[in-house]
């Protein structure tokens, strides 16, 4: 069974550069939640509009976009973050 | 963000440019002879489309995306000084039965003069979003998105049907009632509704789908650019992928009028813009549209074609142009001022910004060397 939210620790989130105009420029943020969905949450209520750049209206990560989860690429919402973890949000370059 | 839009008068004329990599302006006096290019607004975001309110000109709407960064669209009150996110940008409902997501904000269309703060906005894949709060926060338009006929109509899923990904453009409100609206589709048509949106009908008699084994058909057609006169809302110009056309309301019956170009130009482009006091006025720029389709200056040899008798005859107009250049102008990226005579101008996708103070007889570079432009409005 998963912890309330409140009885969670953040978890470190590093943001990358196009993202930064919602953190006020901040390269690494806190948030709560037990899976990146819980997570990808929390931030958007701190910094109102960042989740949609990331996931999709059906709940989808939107092509290229990728989160690092222990050393792995991840692009389920549903994976499960621990207190410990970093969560890392990477968006692939391409097309000049 | 700040540019020089904040040193404006109400005298100036000017330019919204949107490109591959940010936003810029173009400023002139009102004798339009001496441009002021400003400095980038969001650099490296695409910039889909950057257009100001005719309601209220200090309220300007841009649809942008950001690299692989969701779509959204970012408004300011302020002429351009600022900007921010709207807080709700337009999005299909979570939970679409089509599982659709907007993939690109394409096209911005301020509303009915009567309706202030609305706006319709068209996106990749073909939805239809409205906003009552000046761009703050969209709707879909359920009567469009979720009508029975919409995967027909939308090429739904093929929406890599064209390179660019299929899109909704070209709103056209009807000035006499807000709830007469006509859409474009690429591919798809040009659709009708006459409730506001609830219900759609398609437009396309008359108009050649060569591309189909059978080209007699009710839809899925390519219109790339569709304007409505707003002093005689009955009628409507179209340049589509396989020519120009008119329409005089109510008749559902489209008349080619790019049978009147010459043959060895053609009648393919992609924009066409309207003299906005003479019903019987437009400009197009036409591209190659032969064998592998260039879509470039047929020939290499740029110009702009307007007629003054409603399609009825083409004169071309190239004095100022290279006398060689492979330009490209997209659908949004030929527009025209108020001015009289009218300021006609056009932005190419190789980062060049052409206008003509005198209803294009003569043109001046205006300016070069911006990224690949994607449109250009006044306002």
């Amino acid at each position: 069974m998963s912890p309330a939210p409140d009885d969670l620790g953040p978890v470190r989130v590093r943001i990358p550069t196009p993202l930064r105009s919602y953190t006020a420029g901040a390269a690494s943020v806190t948030a709560i939640g037990t899976t990146v969905g819980e997570v990808l949450d929390d931030l958007d209520r701190r910094f109102p509009g960042l989740q949609f750049r990331v996931v999709d209206e059906q709940r989808r990560m939107r092509p290229h976009m990728v989160v690092w989860l222990r050393g792995e690429r991840c692009r389920d919402l549903d994976a499960d973050v621990r207190p410990d973890d970093e969560v890392v949000l990477m968006q692939a370059l391409s097309g000049g | 963000m700040t540019d020089r839009l904040s040193t404006m008068s109400d005298s100036d004329v000017v330019l919204r440019i949107g490109t591959r990599k940010g936003a810029w302006t173009l400023t002139a006096d009102t004798d339009r002879r001496c441009w002021t290019l400003s400095a980038p607004t969001f650099l490296g975001h695409v910039v889909q489309h950057v257009i100001a309110d005719p309601r209220d000109p200090a309220r300007v709407l841009m649809a942008a995306s950001t690299g692989h960064l969701g779509p959204t669209v970012f408004r300011s009150d302020d002429g351009g000084v600022s900007w921010s996110e709207a807080t709700r940008p337009p999005a299909f409902p979570t939970g679409d039965a089509l599982g659709r997501a907007v993939r690109r904000v394409f096209w911005l269309t301020p509303g009915h003069h009567t309706e202030e703060g609305t706006w319709y906005a068209g996106a990749s894949p073909q939805g239809l979003f409205r906003s009552e709060d000046h761009g703050e926060t969209w709707r879909p338009v359920d009567g469009w998105n979720d009508h029975p006929n919409w995967s027909t109509w939308a090429e739904w899923p093929d929406v890599e049907g064209t390179p660019d990904g299929s899109m909704l453009h070209s709103v056209n409100v009807d000035p006499r009632d807000p709830a007469h609206l006509y859409i474009g589709l690429s591919g798809g048509g040009v659709f009708e509704s006459t409730d506001g949106g609830a219900d759609w009908k398609p437009l396309n008699r008359g108009c050649a789908a060569d591309f189909f084994p059978d080209p007699d058909v009710e839809f899925g057609h390519d219109p790339h650019c569709v304007r409505l006169h707003p002093l005689m809302p009955d009628r409507l110009y179209q340049q589509n992928h396989c020519g120009i056309y008119r329409i005089d309301r109510p008749s559902d019956t489209w008349e080619r009028i790019g049978d009147a170009m010459p043959r060895d130009v053609g009648d393919i482009g992609f924009p066409i813009e309207l003299h906005p006091r003479d019903p019987d006025v437009a400009w197009v720029f036409p591209m190659d549209g032969t064998d592998v389709w260039p879509r470039t200056s047929p020939d290499g040899r740029p110009a702009v074609y307007v007629t003054r008798d409603a399609g009825g005859s083409w004169t071309r107009r190239d004095a100022g142009l290279p006398d060689r250049a492979w330009f490209t102008v997209k659908r949004q990226a030929m527009c025209v001022d108020d001015g009289d005579p009218v300021g006609v101008y056009f932005a190419t996708t190789s980062g060049e910004v052409w206008g003509s103070a005198d209803e294009g007889t003569t043109w001046a570079q205006l300016a070069a060397h911006l990224p690949e432009i994607y449109s250009l409005e006044v306002g």
